[in-house]
């Protein structure tokens, strides 16, 4: 069986990557640890969305929507679940179902291997994913949460830019 | 009956999630439940790999202080370069242990100064995974007895309270919360306003009218009235006041360093407490302090 293969041959070149095994559930793992844990010694490091950033790594490399909507959704749930009984299961859950979707599906459209796409792509999926915590929030908890601000902003760029250099890392986890 | 087209089959898959969720999200809601099994199984997976980390960065740090933190010493004389940095060595565990010593001896002069209260100490070994919510994790649980809504302190001033406790470890809300309150009055005046959480590093005295006389650097202790942290505990500075309306916009900057917690101590009692300050004697607890009984304060 082909580890890659061309997902649509009549355009350009898109390859549908797959990973070691485990490599997803070991990230997913590693990522909920880090996120929870590397604040405690580096309190800036809170501005990171680790759990966002595989979810778009993945959901951008199999670039399969359903596997990856139901993984933005477990590792949402996990999320969720990490953050205590004042966030309920599925705040993260249906922002990272979305986010898992929608980078699946640009991820069968285009592609994205090249630093500044990912750049790019991670900054508006970041501000997507707060956008749609909000509106979550504002809707279904009638919690009002600024859609946006100044620190969003900047937490999207770091994100994006950790994101470049993290992917780069995970590319390392695929099969050749 | 109708076949659903290949590719619509993922939009379908994702609707039906969403919807799964949407009503997990309505029934926790409607019926005040928190799905606990669930956190609970999210929870025993990873606070295993928190203990872990824990103890494997005070190891590493250790290496590092140890070594790789004195690689720049000098290369010219080998010998006089590893009597200092055995020397050196030698003072950042001293530093290392002598920092130690002092929280834990601050630790116990709080204990010491409430003898009768019930209280643990505990090593904060985790965060909130994300920004909807400010929680730490600590290392203990049930089975110290801590439970819900039991509040969390360290000798600077109050932390938050605990929001879920699991077997080996709870979960605290900090006071920084945008959910988080504490029931609070200006020490100077008296006058009682609840402390509220913003999501960001300072916090909120809420509801004081524009005509009453606060000031900058006034300090805000606990007043007891919540009935989870005992009256007169730190709460904070004021740092800020702006005019507002109908009330004032004052912020207050916590006493207790929030984003820097490494041990904290947990009121093991659900009943309301009354601290002594330290120039007030030992006879002068409460009852209720002392019917809460006594519990030593474990080492975290």
């Amino acid at each position: 069986m082909n580890d890659t293969y061309d997902l649509r041959s009549s355009e350009s070149h898109i390859e549908v990557h797959k990973f070691r095994t485990g490599a997803i559930i070991g990230s997913l793992l590693l990522v909920l640890f880090l996120q929870a844990f590397l604040p405690l010694y580096v309190p800036k490091a809170e501005i990171l969305d680790l759990p966002l950033l595989i979810t778009i790594y993945f959901g951008l490399s199999r670039r399969n929507p359903s596997t990856g909507l139901l993984l933005g959704m477990a590792i949402g749930l996990a999320q969720d679940s990490l953050s205590g009984p004042t966030v309920p299961l599925g705040l993260y859950g249906i922002a990272k179902t979305i986010i898992g979707y929608l980078a699946s599906s640009i991820g069968a459209r285009l592609d994205t291997e090249h630093p500044a796409a990912r750049f790019a792509l991670t900054t508006v999926f970041f501000v997507a994913h707060q956008g749609l915590i909000a509106l979550t929030r504002r809707i279904l908890l009638a919690q009002p949460e600024p859609w946006f601000n100044m620190r969003l902003f900047v937490a999207a760029l770091v994100n994006a830019l950790v994101a470049v250099f993290l992917f780069l890392l995970l590319d390392r986890l695929r099969k050749r | 009956m109708v076949a659903i087209p290949s590719r619509h089959k993922s939009l379908v898959l994702l609707a039906g999630v969403i919807l799964l969720q949407v009503v997990l999200l309505a029934v926790q809601i409607k019926r005040d439940s928190q799905g606990r099994l669930i956190r609970v199984w999210t929870v025993g997976a990873i606070s295993p790999f928190q203990r872990a980390g824990a103890h494997g960065v005070g190891s590493i740090r250790g290496i590092w202080n140890r070594y790789f933190a004195l690689q720049n010493t000098s290369r010219d004389n080998e010998q006089l370069r590893r009597e200092n940095d055995a020397l050196k060595l030698q003072i950042t565990q001293l530093q290392s242990k002598a920092a130690e010593a002092d929280r834990l001896a601050e630790l116990l002069n709080f204990r010491k100064l409430h003898m009768d209260v019930p209280m643990v100490g505990a090593r904060v070994i985790g965060t909130s995974p994300g920004t909807a919510s400010v929680t730490i994790d600590i290392d203990r649980g049930q089975r110290d007895g801590i439970k819900r809504n039991m509040g969390v302190i360290t000798p600077d001033g109050v932390v938050g309270k605990v929001i879920e406790s699991y077997a080996n470890t709870a979960q605290v809300l900090l006071l920084t919360d945008k959910d988080s309150g504490v029931g609070a009055l200006l020490a100077d005046s008296r006058t009682q306003h609840p402390v509220g959480g913003t999501g960001e590093p300072l916090l909120v005295l809420k509801y004081v009218p524009n005509d009453d006389n606060v000031n900058n650097g006034e300090r805000v202790v606990t007043s007891g009235m919540d009935r989870i942290f005992p009256r007169d505990l730190p709460v904070g500075t004021i740092v800020e006041i702006k005019p507002g309306n109908p009330f004032k916009q004052i912020r207050v900057r916590p006493a207790a360093n929030l984003e820097r917690l490494e041990e904290v101590i947990v009121l093991l009692t659900l009943h309301p407490l009354e601290l002594r300050t330290e120039s007030e004697p030992a006879s002068r607890q409460t009852p209720a302090a002392n019917a809460a009984g006594q519990a030593p304060l474990a080492r975290p």
